[in-house]
């Protein structure tokens, strides 16, 4: 079971790799909508301290979605995904491998940019943990709970704006407790509490998701 | 009992036509009742004056646009486990009226809001929850619209309703977290300690009047589902 998991991300990854323009748009995509708030809204230091973290955030949420359409699209096209829902490996262990995957993939390179954007918002130094630590906390939630959305979506015309649809108020919890622990960490209190909250969110998505994600994939592979 | 007697819809369709009807007479009736006791028998309101009296609308619509999101929930997770396809009709039906709900919500509650709080809208956690639940009903309703095939559309939206019922506690005291902490509450919902008595009798009939209307326009839409699939 860990070895089909493995196997699934080590493919997962080398096909991204082939393709590296890709995994490059959507982390393109989060560094140009964070760099479009100060030109909107004005390069006041004050503002752009008071909306960076959420600002980075909201990007990240949408950046995440935008990746999503990928994560099932391409295997659904050729036939692998049915093979691997015919395959010996629970569909649960599957999709939680291409889960874990797609956050390598679109999570990831955000997490670790965040801390460059967060100096364009000339954010406190002192932030960049809580930041980083937030969006490593939330974005695997956002594969996660994306995926279900993924799956339910997969092959349907009209798909990317019916994904946004249907996945972003579900991201609520996570924008809300990422955004509030970068937050409350500038306002000299501690974030602890948002960032447990976070974990736990974590912990109930990637033991409750995986239902779901394989439920809404049978149904869509029938 | 013959409790599948009825989930065949050849069965249930002229037992919904009854109930529809009843029910619909009923809801009629009492909204009359509800409103002659809102709008003219209970008192006017200390503080707050006329105005007050949209929360015989807006509570009971409140209330309704919650409890048809679990209702819808647990027919589709009915569907889901019985594999019924009149479940997934009832979960279909419900969507639309609880959708309704939610919007009259928001809409009498902003009208509310003029003249009491001074602003059509707050940020505040009753008020986003309600909005994010009117998306998730949008949600339910866009996915069964998208797909084609009747079959695969009810069981897709029946696990977006149940990943939604389950996400909706969640979402609401998330929000209700990031409002307290953020700012204290400009404007609170707690209203006088004591309300009239006729208030609440106002309020109880207008929420039974709405609970029957429910029942009859969902039922009503069942039976014309039923008419579209056969």
């Amino acid at each position: 079971m860990l070895a089909a998991a493995r196997a699934i991300v080590c493919r997962d990854l080398l096909v991204a790799m082939r393709r590296r323009s890709d995994v490059a748009l959507a982390l393109l995509f989060f560094v140009i909508v964070v760099s479009l708030f100060p030109l909107g809204v004005g390069a006041d230091p004050a503002l752009l301290h008071a909306i960076g973290p959420g600002v980075i955030w909201v990007a990240a949420l949408l950046s995440s979605m935008l990746a999503l359409g990928r994560l099932f699209e391409a295997d659904h096209a050729d036939g692998t995904l049915e093979q691997l829902a015919l395959g010996v490996a629970p569909l649960g262990v599957v999709v939680v491998a291409k889960a874990a995957a797609h956050w390598l993939l679109s999570g990831l390179p955000l997490v670790l940019i965040a801390p460059l954007l967060a100096l364009q918002y000339d954010l406190p130094p002192m932030l960049y943990g809580v930041l980083v630590l937030s969006l490593l906390l939330g974005t695997p939630v956002l594969s996660l709970v994306g995926a279900i959305g993924a799956a339910l979506t997969l092959g349907l015309r009209g798909a990317g704006v019916l994904l946004a649809l249907l996945v972003l108020p579900l991201f609520v919890p996570v924008l809300v407790l990422g955004a509030g622990a970068v937050e409350m960490a500038a306002a000299g209190l501690g974030a602890e509490a948002q960032l447990l909250l976070l974990a736990a969110l974590l912990v109930a998505a990637a033991a409750l998701a995986p239902w779901a994600i394989a439920a809404a994939l049978r149904i869509s592979l029938e | 009992m013959k409790w599948f007697w009825y989930a065949s819809p050849q069965t249930f369709y002229p037992l919904a036509g009854r109930i529809a009807l009843w029910c619909g007479i009923a809801a009629v009736v009492l909204t009359a009742v509800g409103l002659y006791i809102g709008l003219v028998v209970a008192p006017t309101d200390a503080q707050q004056g006329e105005v007050y009296r949209v929360i015989f609308i807006h509570v009971p619509a409140a209330w309704m646009s919650m409890f048809i999101y679990v209702v819808m929930a647990g027919w589709a997770a009915i569907g889901l486990a019985f594999n019924t396809r009149l479940s997934a009709m009832m979960a279909a039906a419900l969507a639309p009226t609880g959708a309704l709900f939610t919007f009259i919500a928001l809409w009498t509650g902003s009208l509310w809001g003029r003249p009491t709080w001074g602003t059509y809208w707050v940020w505040d956690a009753r008020l986003t929850s309600e909005l994010i639940l009117l998306f998730l009903y949008f949600g339910f309703i866009a996915l069964r619209a998208a797909i084609d095939e009747p079959r695969r559309a009810d069981k897709a939206a029946a696990v977006l309703a149940i990943v939604g019922v389950v996400n909706v506690p969640i979402i609401y005291y998330s929000v209700q977290w990031w409002n307290t902490l953020h700012q204290g509450a400009s404007v609170s919902f707690t209203r006088a300690p004591t309300m009239a008595a006729t208030m609440v009798a106002g309020m109880l009939v207008m929420a039974l009047a709405f609970w029957l209307y429910s029942i009859a326009v969902s039922l009503v839409r069942v039976r014309c589902m039923i008419r579209e699939s056969t």
